[in-house]
């Protein structure tokens, strides 16, 4: 008998099995540290103004600016550097989507465990807000959160957060409400441990495959509607231009063909959102079960 | 089988109620609305007959009740920008919407499982692949910009298609409609394109996970073992089968649809509700927010109603249960 | 005439692992009205042996060589609309879990036609009167009202007696049955045994019974298959396999039922667990649990026929050899 493998290393073995999964993962590996690395990788800063030059408004790719050096990717309408102002909205995007993740990530599986461990009225209640919020589409929370709570990260945050937490607790409480029915969990709770306790070693740790699929989609999903809310110019405001501030800057733009204003750092986006929903296809089929042959 | 409609219209309506009450108390709670309507420099008595006239200077609940009130007579306030009656407002845009609405759903959800039933019985093919790679797409692109790429390609660049705006209509029981004339019809393909490519990646996938499923487990095995044709085990057996997890999503979908309507409707300049209520975000109209609002969750709650009727109709196991 | 003629089977599976064999060279034949017994371990082979008879095993596996005869007519390589076309009509199966193989949303007399109708093509009424005429055969009671039912009104013995029912609609020559009791009470797995002796002594079908579970199978089949690891390592006539073993696996499983020990003893097992098909040594595939096993086991052993018995050792016990587990 072989010895005994790791469950992230079995993971990982399977994993590896699809080419176009972990091609999709190496290209988030390399966007994520290229954003984490903007201010070093970036030839330009774009929120320092004094760099600017409206002479190098709007010029295409290849151009040589002020600056000394080409602008491989064009300049916007206010002279940024586009490869530059890309990574930097690149980082802003994975902040806030990470962001938005997480939060949204804890504070639904604690609703949901809560629900699903509580039982009685407060499981009824707590599921049926969670159903209601589910039924309200996320872009239309977060559009009336964002008009409400006004532009800026936090509250762009908050109103992602509030948008995203239900999918998290609903899935939450169907993994521990199965849990919770079996054997082990009756037989642990015989015993003098506390509830809490059991909620926490003994749920929590069989709801993470779900809840990590559903971590990785959604992940994507606020990378997605930050952009569009940006692009909406309900956003974040005009100082911290994300992805989808430069797409709405350079619609103008399109029917004159100046093009790449807008189209980069589209592709920039659509690159990043893709491959995050490769990976968290690949994470889910693994998952599940039933298409196991 | 009544005891479960009944119980289900109860939820419905409060749903509404609790619904109207947030809505209500979330958009007028915050700021202040009057400082839209008149400039900084107005003087105290304009101000405070602004106020007067609106009812903002009565205690935030008489306010909730007087809307109430008004609700039942069909009056949903005036606009404070446009200084229209808000229903008049809504009503004149809903049709566009509407139309754009049903055609993008219609037809993402009709190719949508027809693709995703291939993929899903040949998961090998090369076809299936194709549908696969190009459901990711569509499902992880960002409505706006797949939008933004179909001007470019199909307005500036082929020049085939408008850019946007609505074209001719047709008045077909006293509202204008689009659809029926060739130049509305033109106008209406980029952005129902636009609109459907989510859902329809959706359907896709949903389609082809539901019927790889299906397709391997002891059902069909068992009807393929009593010799059941392959023909007919699609049709009564799978096409069943899958159709209680898509009808699941298209209830929640269509409501998403409506959503992103509005994004669809900024970019193509469609003259429909969605961009009349990112103008209203943009100003704090109160008015229309709320009542838009209040007729969004008055759909999302008959689609939910009707997902859930058709789920005890298909299911026996449903009815059985609700009737309990 | 036999029902059916099994000669050198072979099914493969081509699996990440390499090539598996689960099914590797069985032979054996039914004769009409006759039950006949296929027990082993989960991982024998026997329910894929049971799915290759059908036509029904899925990708990737592949029945690679040997011949099926259903009636006289070679079945292997056949293509799939003349397979189809007998399913259901000329060789039935009964599966497991009914609860999983009816639709929970399709009424039973719904399902029950188009098994019916897949073969025949009937009017309504004429369906319905036939759909009848089976359920009353497997024991339902009213079985006019159970044709608007769904499967998640009637119990678990209920839904397997539809299923049986379903199996009879043509009147095949072969039933396949594989683990059809498994899942249900043992009160109601009494009933349904006792009912598939009456239906097979009525219709004169011959039925093979798959089961793990060797007390069940005894009470019902007159002849047993013996499987370890893809072959068939003994079979006989039931009484006389039970009462005198030759493969030591055989004696192993008898012995590992509960009855055979007396009150408060410790229950005996055959030590080690079934092997692996990717890791099969050479020989006889038992050796490394096998008491008895020598050098000599490390080589092919063939199936030594006597008349109506047969066994696949070179150290079969006989009245000579003692129980070797003990």
């Amino acid at each position: 008998m072989s010895a005994p493998v790791s469950p992230l290393a079995r993971f990982w073995a399977e994993f590896r099995r699809s080419p176009v999964a972990v091609a999709a993962l190496l290209v988030v590996v390399v966007t994520s540290l290229l954003a984490i690395f903007a201010p070093w990788v970036a030839p330009q800063d774009p929120y320092d103004l004094t760099t600017l030059s409206l002479l190098d408004a709007r010029r295409e790719p290849g151009f040589v600016g002020s600056g000394g050096y080409a602008h491989l990717l064009g300049t916007d309408p206010q002279g940024r550097d586009l490869l530059s102002a890309i990574l930097y909205g690149m980082r802003i995007s994975l902040q806030i989507g990470l962001a938005a993740g997480t939060v949204a990530l804890f504070l639904g599986t604690t609703i949901g465990i809560l629900a699903a461990y509580a039982r009685g009225w407060v499981e009824t209640v707590l599921m049926r807000i969670v159903d209601l919020q589910l039924s309200f589409p996320a872009i239309l929370l977060a559009l009336v959160l964002v008009a409400l709570l006004g532009q800026g990260k936090a509250q762009l945050i908050t109103a992602l957060v509030a948008a995203q937490y239900a999918y998290f607790a609903r899935t939450a409480y169907g993994a521990a409400t199965a849990e919770r029915r079996k054997d082990y969990v009756e037989a642990a709770l015989a015993t003098p441990l506390s509830g809490r306790r059991v909620a926490f070693f003994h749920l929590l740790p069989n709801c993470l495959p779900p809840l990590i699929v559903v971590a990785t989609v959604q992940i994507a999903n606020s990378i997605s509607l930050e952009a569009t809310l940006s692009f909406l110019g309900l956003g974040l405001p005009v100082t911290e231009p994300s992805l989808g501030m430069l797409i709405s800057n350079g619609f103008p733009y399109m029917m004159s063909g100046r093009y790449w204003i807008s189209v980069y750092p589209g592709i920039a986006l659509i690159v990043l959102i893709v491959a995050i929903n490769l990976v968290g296809d690949r994470v889910r089929d693994q998952f599940n079960p039933r298409l196991r042959r | 089988m009544s005891g479960y409609v009944l119980q289900r219209l109860l939820q419905a309506a409060l749903v509404m109620v609790a619904m109207s009450a947030i809505v209500f108390v979330g958009v007028y709670a915050i700021g202040n609305p009057v400082d839209i309507v008149i400039p900084p420099e107005a003087t105290q008595d304009i101000r405070a007959a602004t106020i007067a006239r609106l009812g903002l200077d009565l205690p935030l609940w008489q306010q909730y009740l007087i809307f109430v009130r008004n609700l039942f007579d069909g009056d949903l306030g005036r606009s404070f920008i446009y200084n229209e009656p808000v229903l008049s407002l809504i009503a004149g845009r809903l049709p566009a919407t509407l139309e754009l609405v049903l055609l993008s759903v219609l037809s993402a959800t009709v190719f949508g499982i027809a693709l995703g039933v291939y993929a899903g019985y040949r998961p090998d093919s090369v076809l299936a692949k194709a549908i696969m790679a190009v459901s990711v797409l569509g499902f992880s692109v960002p409505t706006f910009w797949i939008g933004l790429i179909l001007i470019l390609t199909f307005a500036v660049n082929l020049g085939w298609l408008p850019a946007g705006g609505r074209g001719q209509t047709v008045d077909l029981l006293g509202v204008a409609w689009s659809f029926p004339t060739l130049d509305g019809l033109k106008h209406l393909v980029l952005p129902a394109v636009n609109l459907a490519l989510f859902k329809f990646a959706m359907m896709i996938r949903l389609a082809r996970a539901g019927t790889r499923e299906v397709m391997l487990s002891d059902t069909i095995k068992f009807a393929r073992a009593a010799g059941i044709r392959e023909s007919t085990i699609l049709r009564r057996h799978l096409l069943k089968l899958i159709s209680i997890p898509i009808i699941t999503v298209f209830g929640l979908e269509l409501g998403s649809t409506l959503a992103f309507a509005v994004v669809t409707e900024t970019i193509f300049s469609w003259p429909g509700v969605g961009k009349l209520i990112i103008d209203s975000i943009a100003v704090l109209d109160r008015p229309v927010m709320v009542a838009y609002l209040l007729l969004t969750t008055l759909l999302f709650v008959i689609i939910n109603l009707t997902v859930d009727l058709l789920f005890a109709l298909i299911d026996p196991r449903i009815r059985a249960r609700g009737a309990a | 005439m036999a029902a059916l003629e099994v000669d050198n089977l072979v099914t493969e599976f081509d699996t990440a692992n390499g090539v598996l064999r689960a099914v590797d060279g069985v032979s054996f034949t039914l004769a009409p009205g006759q039950i006949t017994g296929l027990v082993g371990e989960s991982g024998s082979g026997k329910t894929v042996t049971g799915f290759s008879l059908l036509g029904l095993v899925d990708a990737p596996g592949r029945i690679v060589s040997g011949s099926i005869r259903l009636g006289g007519t070679e079945l292997v390589g056949r293509p799939e609309t003349e397979l189809r076309r007998r399913r259901g009509a000329e060789i039935a199966m009964i599966f497991q879990d009914p609860i999983a193989t009816l639709n929970p949303l399709l009424a039973i007399g719904a399902q029950m036609r188009m098994a019916l109708e897949a073969h025949r093509s009937v009017s309504r009424r004429e369906a319905n009167a036939r759909c009848i005429e089976v359920l009353d055969q497997v024991g339902i009671p009213e079985p006019r009202a159970r044709l608007g039912s769904y499967p998640h009104e009637l119990s678990g013995g209920m839904r397997q007696r539809v299923a049986i029912a379903i199996a009879l609609l043509h009147g095949p020559a072969v039933i396949v049955a594989d683990e059809p009791t498994t899942a249900l009470d043992v009160s109601i797995q009494a009933q349904i045994l006792h009912r598939m002796r009456m239906l097979a002594d009525e219709t004169g079908s011959a039925v093979l019974w798959i089961s793990h579970d060797l007390a069940t199978v005894s009470g019902l089949a007159s002849r047993l298959l013996v499987m370890y690891a893809g072959r068939i390592v003994e079979f006989g006539n039931t009484a006389e396999v039970l009462r005198d073993p030759r493969h030591p696996y055989t004696r192993g499983l008898i012995d590992s039922l509960p009855g055979t020990v007396a009150a408060g003893e410790p229950l005996r097992q055959i030590p080690g667990g079934a092997p692996s098909l990717s890791a099969l040594p050479p020989g006889c595939a038992f050796a490394p649990r096998c008491p008895h096993a020598d050098v000599d086991c490390a080589k092919p052993v063939e199936l030594h026929e006597r008349g109506e018995r047969g066994w696949r050792c070179i150290h079969p016990l006989g009245p000579e050899r003692s129980d070797p587990f003990a």
